[in-house]
């Protein structure tokens, strides 16, 4: 029954989306492109002329569009799982009115989650279609990437929604973003290599999601070996997506349904 | 509870499958829609239903009154499988909230006491919106809002975004999305509260339909002539337990017999002369801005008053109504 009825809510969210879609898609093109404009002809410039070898062998577009494709992912799947639902239970109270209908928690957050994932699909096949033609990366490669990008976006939906769900107070996401999400898409690898951060911090970059998302990314479009073997990083970021996603359930329950 | 009560008029199924006539215990269950038993909802420490027992038939229109936070809006939650019972016993539509929420969601039809519809979409996408999470197929819910709209009287609102509706207008989108599904149970909370009194009058008469049609009617509100005009039954809740129960009349003629006569003082003399009221009739309320006299005969209780040192800036005589039965179960300023 929570399979079929999911499938209704990532049909809501559609429709829902479909208001806005215009603005949407061409704000997940021009973002890629403001990208690939500041990052490779501005400060991609100056760090080739410094860096003969380039890093990883590959020139800095090369090395960084494979990364921020994936962190950008990551902020997608944040945002998705943050203001949405902080619409549908604190604002419109959207998600109380479907648990009217025979739609379940488990319904609800299942499709929350498909469709939020849709939305990371959506942005990162643009960004990867950028990417290629900006000559940066071949067609095919910057596609194949898409897939752990995706994997990075669903496990951050998953988590920010479990996140928000627990808020007692909205002002809980601002910091969320400033103090979570700001930090992971700039020091997890996406712009430069963690073996650049301090010793301590190494770690820490290891354990978030973007460093997995960012190497196996990286490693499809360069072509090298991720630092982690790729089953690893993939087990990863699914466990999150799981764990999280289930996480989600108990206090969601406890909130919309007391 | 009254089995027998003549107000409740007797319901055909809408099927047109016309039923068995119900014999013994098992036809009189199955013509139960709701029966609750010692049901009690805790929030923490608080409790917000106490151990409250009523039973609902099919095809009856039954009211839930009572002062803010008495317990109303857990209570209907409870049965719309929205929310665990704590204690005690709920069986809704021969189902059990508790395990069979989707199912028995499916049978039910909601109006919440919060508007909770999607601002940025127009009536109809709204309305399509919550069809499909029935499971319904896209060309049933476009006829089926066809038919809620003219129902609800906003036809012409069909493509209006609701952020552009008045408050009594949403009310009314929100009534239409309750009855989606075609429910065989409506529950109502404050179903008309931000309506004007046309806009009332023709949710009553909507109502009032569908319990022709054989729909069983749950409803709260703070409007007695509502309860009055609406309810085969109704319950008077206070603090989480029910403090009587009854048709309306029966009610009144319980709780409030007769006749009243209201009196009004200039700020600050009635709580000076409460005692002299009091003598006035065997029961009598001060309220914060008036006094109620209740009485066999108000011509005789107004000679009395004229006669007496007392001086009302006005006075009136009416019959009593539900508003009196409320007040006397449920007033603060309850004067014994
Ligand atoms: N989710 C909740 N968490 C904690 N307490 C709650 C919750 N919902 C209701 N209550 C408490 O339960 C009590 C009964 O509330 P309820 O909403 O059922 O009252 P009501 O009769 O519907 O009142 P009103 O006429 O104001 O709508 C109140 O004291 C209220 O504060
Ligand atoms: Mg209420």
């Amino acid at each position: 029954m929570a399979t079929p009825l999911s499938l209704r809510v990532v049909e809501a969210e559609a429709r829902v989306y479909r208001r806005t879609w215009r603005g949407s898609v061409a704000s997940s093109f021009l973002n890629p492109v403001l990208y690939m404009l500041a990052m490779g002809l501005g400060l991609g410039a100056l760090v080739d002329a410094n860096m003969p070898g380039g890093i990883d062998g590959v020139s800095y577009l090369t090395f960084l569009a494979p990364g921020i494709l994936a962190a950008n992912a990551m902020q997608t799947g944040a945002t998705e799982g943050a203001w949405k639902v902080m619409g549908g239970i604190f604002w419109a109270k959207t998600w109380h009115a479907r648990l009217a209908s025979p739609i379940s928690i488990e319904g609800l957050v299942l499709g929350h989650l498909l469709w939020s994932t849709g939305r990371v699909v959506m942005v990162s096949v643009i960004f990867a279609v950028v990417i290629a033609a900006f000559q940066v990366a071949p067609l095919f490669e910057s596609l194949l990437a898409v897939g752990p990008a995706v994997l990075l976006g669903a496990a951050m939906v998953s988590a920010t929604t479990a996140f928000t769900v627990r808020l007692k107070e909205q002002a809980g996401l601002p910091m969320f973003f400033r103090f979570v999400v700001l930090p992971m898409f700039l020091f997890s690898g996406a712009f430069f290599p963690i073996s650049q951060l301090p010793n301590w911090l190494q770690p820490v970059a290891l354990i978030t999601p973007v460093y997995h998302g960012v190497e196996l990314a990286r490693s499809i479009v360069i072509g090298a070996p991720p630092a982690v073997t790729w089953w690893i990083s993939t087990a990863y970021l699914a466990a999150w997506i799981v764990g999280f996603g289930l996480l989600c359930v108990k206090p969601l329950r406890k909130r919309l349904m007391p | 509870m009254n089995l027998h009560d003549p107000r409740v008029p007797n319901v055909q199924p809408r099927t047109g499958t016309r039923r068995v006539p119900p014999t013994g215990i098992v036809a009189r269950v199955s013509a139960i829609a709701i029966h609750a038993h010692a049901l009690s909802k805790r929030f923490g420490d608080l409790i917000a239903v106490d151990a409250i027992s009523f039973d609902v038939k099919k095809g009856e229109s039954f009211g839930f009154l009572g002062p803010n936070g008495a317990g109303k809006t857990s209570t209907m939650r409870m049965i719309g499988a929205t929310s665990p019972i704590s204690g005690g016993e709920l069986i809704v539509l021969g189902l059990n909230p508790d395990t069979d929420g989707p199912t028995l969601r499916s049978q039910l039809g909601v109006v919440p006491q919060e508007n909770n519809l999607d601002e940025e979409l127009t009536v109809h996408d709204n309305l399509m919106m919550y069809g499909r999470y029935f499971d319904m197929s896209r060309a049933e819910i476009r006829e089926r809002i066809d038919e809620l709209l003219d129902f609800v009287q906003l036809t012409e609102k069909r493509d209006s975004k609701i952020q552009a509706l008045s408050g009594g207008m949403k009310r009314r989108v929100v009534i239409a999305r309750g009855l989606i599904n075609d429910p065989d149970l409506f529950i109502l909370d404050e179903p008309t509260t931000g309506l004007d009194p046309q806009a009332r009058h023709v949710l009553w008469d909507r109502l009032y339909r569908l319990k022709q049609r054989g729909v069983t009617l749950i409803i709260t509100t703070h409007y007695m002539d509502e309860a009055e005009q609406l309810c085969d039954r109704v319950v008077v809740m206070d603090k989480g337990r029910i403090v009587a129960e009854g048709s309306p009349r029966a009610l009144i003629d319980e709780y409030a017999p007769g006749e009243v006569v209201e009196l009004r003082f200039p700020i600050g003399v009635l709580e000076e002369i409460g005692g002299q009221i009091q003598d006035l009739a065997s029961r009598t309320e001060v309220l914060a801005d008036r006094a109620l006299v209740y009485t066999g005969d108000a011509e005789q209780t107004i000679n009395t008053i004229r006669e007496s040192s007392l001086e009302p800036e006005t006075v009136l005589a009416r019959r009593s109504t539900l508003e009196d039965v409320f007040l006397r179960l449920t007033g603060r300023s309850l004067v014994e």
